[in-house]
């Protein structure tokens, strides 16, 4: 049916855009943008990130003004100017960032955004009918920290649903879910559409696009590019819509001879309690990783990826130096920059702050990470930085992995969010590191920048090196990884070899499917 | 009506720049006002406390003095500043580098020579180091907050001064008086130009402390790892940097350039231990740290500044009779006018009227994901 609900201000559109336009500065995010969402359909947004999928939905939930254009909400004319309009209008939006309280009961937080003097009690009573209801079981009565990332999400959604909307906008909402969690979500989110309630499904995960969307308006470089009906198209040629060109696949040759090869990054029963109140403890974790292979570890956020990462990086030390073992010796006990000249190479989660200092240069970035490996070309005697050298080496590195940006050497925080990536990957792969640790690493990064970043890993692991990858993304760790573990609540479960492995398998055990573990989660800030 | 700050997308790098100068502009014309409150025509005021004061060779040896103190300290400050570190108690650890370097001329007055000078500057930048450290054992062993504890020992560090020059090391020659005797002419640091005025090395060692610190930070990987702490804590600690050391670091390298002002002060500009010997510069040099925009050769200025504002108090009170406080005055709205200034640069004021608050009574509750997606 694609293109064919055209009519000017037809009633059975429930939402109707035409040509909204939102300028930043010089940069048009949103280009005369059309739009319409008819009742009951579950209308997908598509796009690459920075293709003006956020700034679009921020208009029509009133959080960003637009230049120009105009919002017809079931036939009439409107103007978002707040979200409490939008509510109003019947426009509720689940974010993908949670904005909860951790510290209070799910409830009360879905108390404090409804705000209209009712009890708590009645609150809560009318969250547990709804959530049964929908089949999105809750206890509003548990604290918010308690709960893993799913079930956060439900009340994120469950608070949208009590305030009886008619549109629905979900940000990226599978993006922290297990596949089996998002199978449930997709149940409610049929059964919204059954009621005559429309959906608006942001996301850039084709498949689950594919299979519950009605209809699919792409957008590049903020301008709309088409619509479809997705389902009639293929996985690839919604990519060449959002993309504008052929993806370029990655290419993964057969490693072989993994098993004779040297082990280069050994975790030998490595355990770690928890620092916070509200941080996963690690239980008795034992990997390795050969020379020329990838291993990929998969889990839902908040499963102690983080703490993995931070033990393995040697930002936390071990007591037991033989629990983290770097081209066969010991490392546990060594620091981070100790780590690094053992032939480490470590890229985070997050970019800003932890990457990289976001008001410091990338010439000043790559000194961040490789000051004590390239001590003797970097820093010259008596600690003088050696500038010339080290924006020299920074440019080669912007060169190879076409790191885009405004200036010959911005700021970390001026990058997009793909090219910083790209460049905190290239300043570790220029070292050619004999261990690449990798968190995250196309979190937020457009599909051409992503297809290069994993393909410089796997090329990486095929020169000899052992690359360890990190992920939520289980795309990505089908097309990079050798073989696949999974991290729940702590712990690690045995790679699966990548021919063996399978979406339902990972998924059960992202889900915590060996019996005894309780579901215990939390969301990485 | 309630009023938000709102955190700018951008900052202006010419509103940075010009900060310190606004903030000087706006405090001579609140000072103007005071003075004229204060009955005295601000134009004679300013003559007396701004121009006449640094119209003479010698009296600009007289601001050397002054400035020399503040400048010493400020570097060590602005080290400490950057890396997110605050150290307030910069006044307790130029009282200790006073008393550890007057060791020698007060316990040992026989031990003469040219080695007795930079024996007691040693021990001086030890005495500031040691105590400063003090507050970093404290900080990095017990999570205690700096601000506090240094701040505290700056009332040890005068009341255990007091105690000395009234007890132990009194001069028993002295009639009672609450000093330690004079120092021997090879504890007296020498004056650059005794021809011209009194100004004696400690301005140079201020300026070699500023220039050397300003090489450190900018060029050096120590003033590198410095940034990055005080910037990004997560990315430093990703970098190998570690946050303890860091605190150790900036509070020794501090304390000790407090200690060095100190010693050089009591050797230099006195030429004893007394209960008070400091109009307040560890306390001032926070303003020069700020006024100079944390960089050590801004810094430079900003010291010769803040002296004339206590040559200037000087001046105002032996020709107006008014009372040398106004320095302190002048001080602090320097330093409020700084702040705020810097605040703007940051932040752009939002005035929000109530009734507009109660009829979006959701708007506030908006705030949180508006600002959450904002960044």
């Amino acid at each position: 049916m694609g293109g064919t609900v055209s009519a000017n201000h037809d009633r059975s559109n429930l939402l109707e855009v035409r040509g909204l336009t939102k300028i930043f500065g010089t940069l048009t995010a949103c280009d005369h943008i059309d739009l319409n969402i008819a009742k009951g359909e579950i209308h997908a947004l598509l796009g690459e990130n920075g293709a003006g999928k956020s700034t679009l939905v921020k208009m029509l939930f009133g959080s960003l003004e637009p230049n120009s254009g105009e919002i017809f909400w079931d036939g009439k004319a409107v103007k978002i100017t707040s979200p409490g309009v939008a509510k109003k209008l019947g426009i509720g939006m689940v974010f993908q960032h949670f904005s909860l309280f951790e510290a209070l009961t799910a409830a009360e937080n879905i108390a404090l955004s409804l705000n209209d003097g009712s009890p708590i009690s009645t609150i809560a009573a009318k969250a547990r009918a709804l959530s049964f209801s929908y089949g999105l079981p809750l206890d509003p009565d548990s604290l918010v920290g308690d709960l893993s990332v799913g079930e956060r999400q439900r009340i994120e959604i469950i608070r949208c649903l009590l305030q009886t909307p008619q549109l629905i906008i979900l940000d990226e909402p599978t993006s922290v879910l297990t596949p089996q969690e998002a199978d449930k979500l997709f149940e409610t989110l049929e059964r919204l559409r059954s009621e005559g309630k429309s959906i608006l499904y942001i996301s850039h995960r084709l498949e689950e696009v594919k299979r519950i969307c009605d209809r699919a308006t792409v957008l590049r470089h903020g301008k709309v590019v088409g619509h479809c009906n997705p389902r009639e198209e293929t996985a690839a040629s919604l990519a060449r819509m959002m993309v504008g060109s052929e993806v370029k696949a990655v290419v993964r040759a057969p490693a072989e001879g993994i098993e004779t090869a040297p082990a280069l990054l050994e975790i030998r029963g490595l355990s770690r309690k928890p620092a916070t109140p509200f941080a996963i403890p690690l239980k008795n974790i034992n990997l390795t990783v050969r020379a020329g292979e990838v291993i990929g570890i998969a889990g839902v956020a908040g499963n102690g990826q983080g703490e993995f990462f931070e033990s393995v990086s040697g930002e936390v030390l071990q007591q037991d130096a033989g629990s983290v073992r770097i081209r066969g010796k010991d490392a546990g006990a060594l620091s981070i920059t100790g780590r690094r000249l053992m032939g480490a190479a470590f890229v985070p989660e997050e970019r800003l702050g932890h990457g990289a200092a976001p008001r410091m240069r990338l010439s000043e970035n790559l000194l961040l990470s490789r000051h004590a490996t390239d001590g003797k070309a970097f820093v010259g005697s008596g600690g003088m930085v050696k500038n010339s050298t080290v924006y020299s080496a920074a440019q080669r590195i912007i060169t190879a992995m076409d790191v885009r940006k405004s200036a010959p050497d911005p700021e970390a925080a001026a990058l997009s969010g793909g090219n910083l990536q790209k460049f905190i990957v290239g300043r570790e792969l220029d070292r050619k590191p004999s261990v690449m640790v990798v968190n995250q690493p196309t979190w937020g990064v457009d599909a051409g920048a992503a297809a290069r970043i994993r393909q410089a890993l796997i090329e990486l692991a095929r020169s000899g090196s052992a690359v360890l990858v990190i992920s939520q993304d289980l795309d990505e760790l089908f097309e990079l990884s050798d073989a696949i573990a999974v991290m729940h609540n702590g712990e690690l479960s045995k790679p699966l070899p990548i021919a063996e492995a399978t979406f339902e398998k990972i998924g059960l055990l992202m889900g915590g499917a060996e019996p005894g573990h309780a579901e215990h989660g939390m969301e990485v800030a | 009506m309630r009023i938000e700050l709102v955190k700018r997308p951008q900052r202006s790098a010419l509103f940075s720049v010009l900060s310190p100068f606004i903030a000087f502009a706006l405090t001579i014309m609140a000072g103007g006002i005071m003075f004229a409150l204060l009955g005295v025509n601000p134009l004679d005021a300013f003559n007396i406390y701004f121009i006449q004061p640094i119209s003479e060779v010698w009296q600009l040896h007289e601001l050397a003095i002054k400035a020399a103190p503040l400048i010493l300290i400020a570097v060590g400050l602005s080290v400490c500043y950057k890396a997110n570190i605050w150290n307030i108690g910069a006044e307790g650890q130029f009282i200790f580098g006073a008393i550890f370097g007057s060791i020698i001329p007060v316990l040992f007055p026989q031990f003469e020579g040219p080695l007795v000078i930079p024996l007691m500057l040693l021990l001086g930048m030890v005495g500031g180091a040691f105590y400063a450290s003090i507050a970093a054992f404290l900080k990095t062993r017990f999570s205690t907050n700096e601000i506090l504890t240094s701040l505290m020992l700056v009332y040890v560090a005068q009341l255990f001064l007091d105690w000395l020059v009234r007890g132990p090391w009194r001069d028993p020659e002295g009639h009672g008086f609450p000093q330690t005797i004079q120092f021997g002419d090879s504890a007296v640091l020498p004056e650059l130009m005794p021809d011209a005025g009194r100004a004696n090395w400690g301005f140079v060692f201020a300026l070699v402390a500023a220039v050397a610190i300003w090489l450190m930070m900018s060029r050096m990987l120590k003033g590198f790892e410095v940034r990055v702490l005080g910037s990004s804590p997560r990315a430093g600690r990703f970098a190998g940097f570690g946050f303890n050391r860091m605190v150790f670091f900036t509070f020794l390298l501090s304390g000790a350039l407090a200690g060095l002002a100190g010693i050089s002060e009591v050797s230099g500009a006195i030429g004893q231990l007394q209960p008070v010997i400091s109009p307040g510069y560890g306390f001032t040099a926070i303003i020069v740290a700020f006024l100079g925009r944390l960089n050590p050769l801004g810094i430079v200025a900003a010291g010769l500044v803040l002296a004339l504002t206590y040559l200037g108090g000087e001046a105002v009170q032996s020709a107006l009779g008014i009372s040398d406080k106004v320095a302190r005055v002048f001080q602090g709205m320097l330093l409020f006018f700084v702040l705020g200034c810097d605040t703007l640069i940051h932040y752009r004021i939002r005035l929000i009227g109530m009734a507009l608050t109660k009829a979006n009574g959701t708007a506030q509750l908006e705030a949180a994901p508006k600002l959450e997606e904002a960044r």
